[in-house]
């Protein structure tokens, strides 16, 4: 079991509201994604609900008992940390069987425990190591060990993957997913990269400057974004947001035109622009065109087959039915 | 990063320190600033009275007392002179791969772990005795008329010995400096076509100036309170002529019982310790924050 | 970055390097070679550097002159006393101030290490005083305090930039892992905090010992440590240089050896943290 309720929870720091009031209903077994930009209480949130800080006001059910009062260490809740937090003084396996020690268990249970999470996380032949002999994904890996051996109600994932290198941060995402999948334990993980939400979350709770700006599934944020900054935030590359006569026309303060519906044409079209950087990923290629009356250069995303160059003139034309239209106070109309 | 509970408690832990260094540092305060305004001496009990600025006038009107400043301002000076050139100098002579630069990198830094009656009565007995010593051997050697180190030249002498015990602090912290200066930097320099010298003109110099300052404060500060080096060596004398602030004030006090100049003279050697404390103390906070 | 260096270089080095290692070295060598030779030896013209009859006598003897062995106790008491007293109060002020700062920290920080910079000759007349008056001259207790007192800052700073060190989140890990405070101080903290206490136990421990105001003011003969003992050869009496070496070797001998494991700690400590 791991459900977890947020009811009208606060923090402040000192005499600033960091977080001005949050209700969130995580259920069971859910892959639940806070994101958001540095700073929007993110991390915040999930140390309020590890308890390792105070609730200024407001409470946390965990389990639908009340746990706001409680220390971390009966929250039944494990965590895995940006730094990972090893214990640099433990081997692998003392790392791993950390938790269960802390519990009190039988040391013959504990060993099966670790060699069982160890042969999950390919970690077997490391288990005498130190954590400072080990790579950043093995470390990960400890860490992650160290989480799932308890058996806890939900994992808390606090930027888990931003201390490593690209290619290994996509393989840790799908490990991590396949691995919440066959556990089907609930977790919490915070991100400031929206394509870590995207892929790995069953809900997105999109957060900007401690307020929850919308909570949903990553496609319904993609299809259906609230507002302005979630429009903004989800999605690579980022919708197009353009104002003036173009938005106006369609009735809205704001339009937004994600770049993979704007269609490409060399001889017609809404807008006529010059074209800029072009960049090619081969698949596809990004043109960046710069189209006078608006500010920000348009992004349009074309077959990586399409030949155009810099400094060619190309129109481009919205898809009407996938135009998002944003009104004076950015809420979606 | 923590919980109520966790402040609470952090703040009683943090009490005894605060509260035995507050006694140490007012308590004993108030009494110097206090007995440097009465008429006091400590062989006339009782006969205690308030005479205002005397003791002041008469610490600085006491020809002893110019004569100890520009000896306190001669053997800092002097030391930190040799200390920070030599260091710098000794720093990057052990920042060069040579065989056995551990054994001797231990041998410089040696001199620093002396006690300072130790170095002071090697120095004066083995070293630099007129008849006996090393030095004068060698001066003899060389057909030269031996020197009485303490007797001609004592302050010289007492700034010699102060040195050879600070030189491997200098080099040390320098030393630590050095290897912490970036390699890419260097190289990049190589690349953009400097040579040996200006490297270390335009970036290893730049680099070290923040360790240099460390040392230079540091040391003023240890520095102002030389003692045992001149109680053991030259009693200050002859006359007047290696007697520094700190073993004026220590006459005054324990040979002459003289507690309110010598009050008086300690409130001085503060404020003097204080105005390069503050600089001390600034730079160390800005590091605080970084 | 490897780069070969030519050998020819590397020679030119060692030679340079040796030569003025030696040379700093020499007064303690010397002292070292003087408190093997006899009296006679030792002050010898020209003097001999490694051909005389070495003798052990005066290493021997050493005791019987100036009850070396007495003042040799009250040096380790007051030095381990005054560290060790002094670790007892600020590991828990360090501990504070690093894992549960305020806006007030550094301020505090700030202010012990001003305390540290109060000349002891600007306190000479009251410390007498109280001393005087309280019966703690000549008494290690006395010097215990005064010593923990003045050092109080440096053990504060260095503990506090270690444990500074250990990072929050590894702490936050072991209370997620159902540590209590007790168990998470003895697993997780103190294997991690004992280097860092040991250097500075080490550190501290060299700097006690080496006091020679306090030491040599503060004492007259039952509580005076080695500082205030070797001080007292310099009387022409005590003009007997391979007794005094012998003494003096056997003074400075263990923390020589103490301070060469502590290098870096020194250079960390002494500035407070400003160089590392």
């Amino acid at each position: 079991m791991g459900s977890i309720t947020l009811e009208a929870v606060t923090k402040s720091f000192g005499g600033v509201k960091v977080i001005p009031g949050v209700d969130l209903e995580i259920n069971d077994g859910e892959f639940v994604v806070f994101v958001g930009p540095s700073g929007c209480g993110k991390s915040t949130l999930l140390r309020l609900i590890a308890g390792l800080e105070d609730v200024t006001s407001g409470r946390i059910l965990i389990d639908g008992q009340d746990a706001t009062g409680m220390p971390p260490a009966r929250r039944k809740l494990s965590m895995v940390f940006q730094s990972y937090a090893l214990y640099p003084h433990m081997s692998v396996y003392k790392n791993i069987a950390f938790p269960l020690k802390m519990a009190g268990m039988d040391p013959a249970k504990i060993k099966e425990k670790v060699e069982g999470a160890a042969g999950i996380l390919n970690l077997t032949d490391y288990l005498d190591r130190r954590p400072g002999q080990l790579s950043g994904g093995q470390r990960q890996r400890v860490a992650i060990g160290r989480a799932i051996v308890r058996e806890p109600s939900a994992f808390l994932f606090d930027e888990p993957l931003s201390n490593l290198d690209a290619a290994l941060r996509v393989n840790m995402r799908l490990e991590i997913s396949e691995l919440q999948k066959s556990l089907g334990t609930t977790s919490i993980y915070v991100t400031h990269d929206q394509i870590e939400a995207m892929t790995m979350a069953d809900k997105i709770v999109v957060l900007n400057a401690g307020r929850i700006e919308q909570v949903g599934s990553p496609l319904d944020l993609y299809h259906k974004p609230a507002n302005l900054f979630v429009a903004g935030f989800i999605g690579s590359p980022k919708m197009n947001l353009v104002e003036g006569e173009a938005a106006r026309s369609r009735g809205a303060t704001t339009m937004g035109i994600r770049p993979e519906h704007l269609t490409l044409s060399k001889t017609e079209g809404e807008w006529q622009g010059r074209v800029g950087v072009a960049e090619h990923l081969g698949s596809d290629t990004f043109l960046h065109v710069h189209v006078q009356g608006i500010e920000a250069p348009l992004t349009t995303r074309v077959p990586g087959n399409v030949e155009v160059s810099h400094g060619d003139t190309v129109f481009l034309t919205p898809d009407p039915a996938r135009t998002y239209l944003f009104g004076p106070d950015g809420q979606a109309l | 990063m923590a919980t109520l509970h966790t402040r609470s408690s952090a703040r009683l832990m943090l009490t005894p320190s605060v509260i035995l260094l507050l006694c140490w540092m007012i308590v004993p305060l108030a009494m110097t600033l206090y007995f440097s305004f009465l008429r006091y001496n400590l062989l006339m009990p009782g006969t205690e009275e308030w005479i205002g600025f005397l003791n002041y006038q008469f610490f600085v009107e006491d020809p002893a007392f110019w004569a100890s400043l520009i000896n306190t301002l001669l053997l800092v000076g002097g030391t930190l002179l040799i200390t920070v050139v030599g260091g710098t100098f000794l720093a990057i002579l052990l920042d060069q791969p040579f065989f056995g630069q551990g054994i001797v990198r231990l041998l410089v830094i040696a001199p620093f772990f002396v006690m300072p009656t130790v170095s002071a009565l090697v120095w004066k007995n083995m070293l630099m005795h007129p008849v006996n010593g090393l030095f004068a051997w060698v001066a003899r050697a060389f057909g030269a008329q031996p020197v009485d180190w303490l007797a001609e030249v004592p302050l010289l002498s007492v700034t010699i010995i102060v040195s050879w015990a600070w030189l491997p602090f200098a080099t040390l912290i320098i030393l630590t400096a050095l290897q912490s200066l970036d390699q890419d930097q260097k190289e990049a320099a190589e690349m953009d076509g400097a040579g040996i010298f200006s490297i270390f003109w335009h970036i290893t110099l730049p680099h070290l100036a923040r360790a240099l300052t460390v040392v230079v404060l540091i040391e003023t500060i240890f520095l102002l309170s030389v003692f045992a080096e001149i109680f053991v060596t030259t009693n200050g004398g002859p006359g007047t002529e290696s007697t520094n602030l700190t073993y004026l004030i220590y006459m005054q006090a324990l040979l002459f019982y003289d507690a309110g100049a010598a009050s008086a003279g300690g409130v001085i050697a503060i404020i003097l310790a204080n105005i390069v404390a503050i600089f001390l103390i600034r730079m160390i906070g800005k590091n605080l924050e970084a | 970055m490897a780069r070969t260096v030519t050998t020819n270089r590397k020679l030119v080095f060692t030679v340079i390097g040796w030569a003025i290692g030696l040379t700093l070295f020499f007064p303690i060598l010397w002292t070292f070679l003087t408190s093997f030779k006899t009296e006679g030896e030792a002050i010898a013209t020209p003097p001999s550097f490694l051909f005389f009859d070495w003798t052990l006598e005066n290493y021997l003897t050493v005791n019987d002159r100036s009850d070396y062995f007495r003042h040799a106790i009250n040096s380790v008491v007051i030095s381990l006393g005054s560290t060790a007293l002094g670790l007892l109060v600020a590991i828990p002020a360090a501990w504070s101030m690093a894992f549960t700062p305020t806006k007030r920290t550094k301020d505090i920080l700030m202010w012990m290490l001003s305390t540290k910079m109060l000349p002891a000759v600007g306190v000479l007349v009251p410390i007498t005083l109280i001393f005087r008056d309280t019966g703690l001259m000549d008494t290690r207790t006395g010097l215990v305090i005064v010593l923990m007192l003045m050092n109080l800052p440096i053990i504060v700073w260095m503990l506090f930039t270690y444990f500074k060190e250990i990072p929050g989140e590894i702490l936050e890990a072991a209370r997620m892992d159902g540590a209590t405070l007790g168990k998470e101080i003895i697993y997780v903290l103190a294997p991690m905090a004992v280097p860092g206490i040991a250097s500075t136990l080490l550190l501290n421990i060299i700097l006690a010992w080496n006091e020679a105001f306090w030491t040599v003011l503060l004492t007259t003969n039952n509580a005076a440590p080695l500082t205030a003992m070797i001080a007292q050869y310099s009387s022409p009496e005590g003009l007997f240089w391979s007794k005094l070496s012998a003494a003096s070797m056997l003074a400075i001998a263990p923390i020589l050896v103490m301070g060469w494991f502590s290098q870096k700690q020194l250079v960390r400590g002494l500035t407070f943290g400003a160089v590392k």
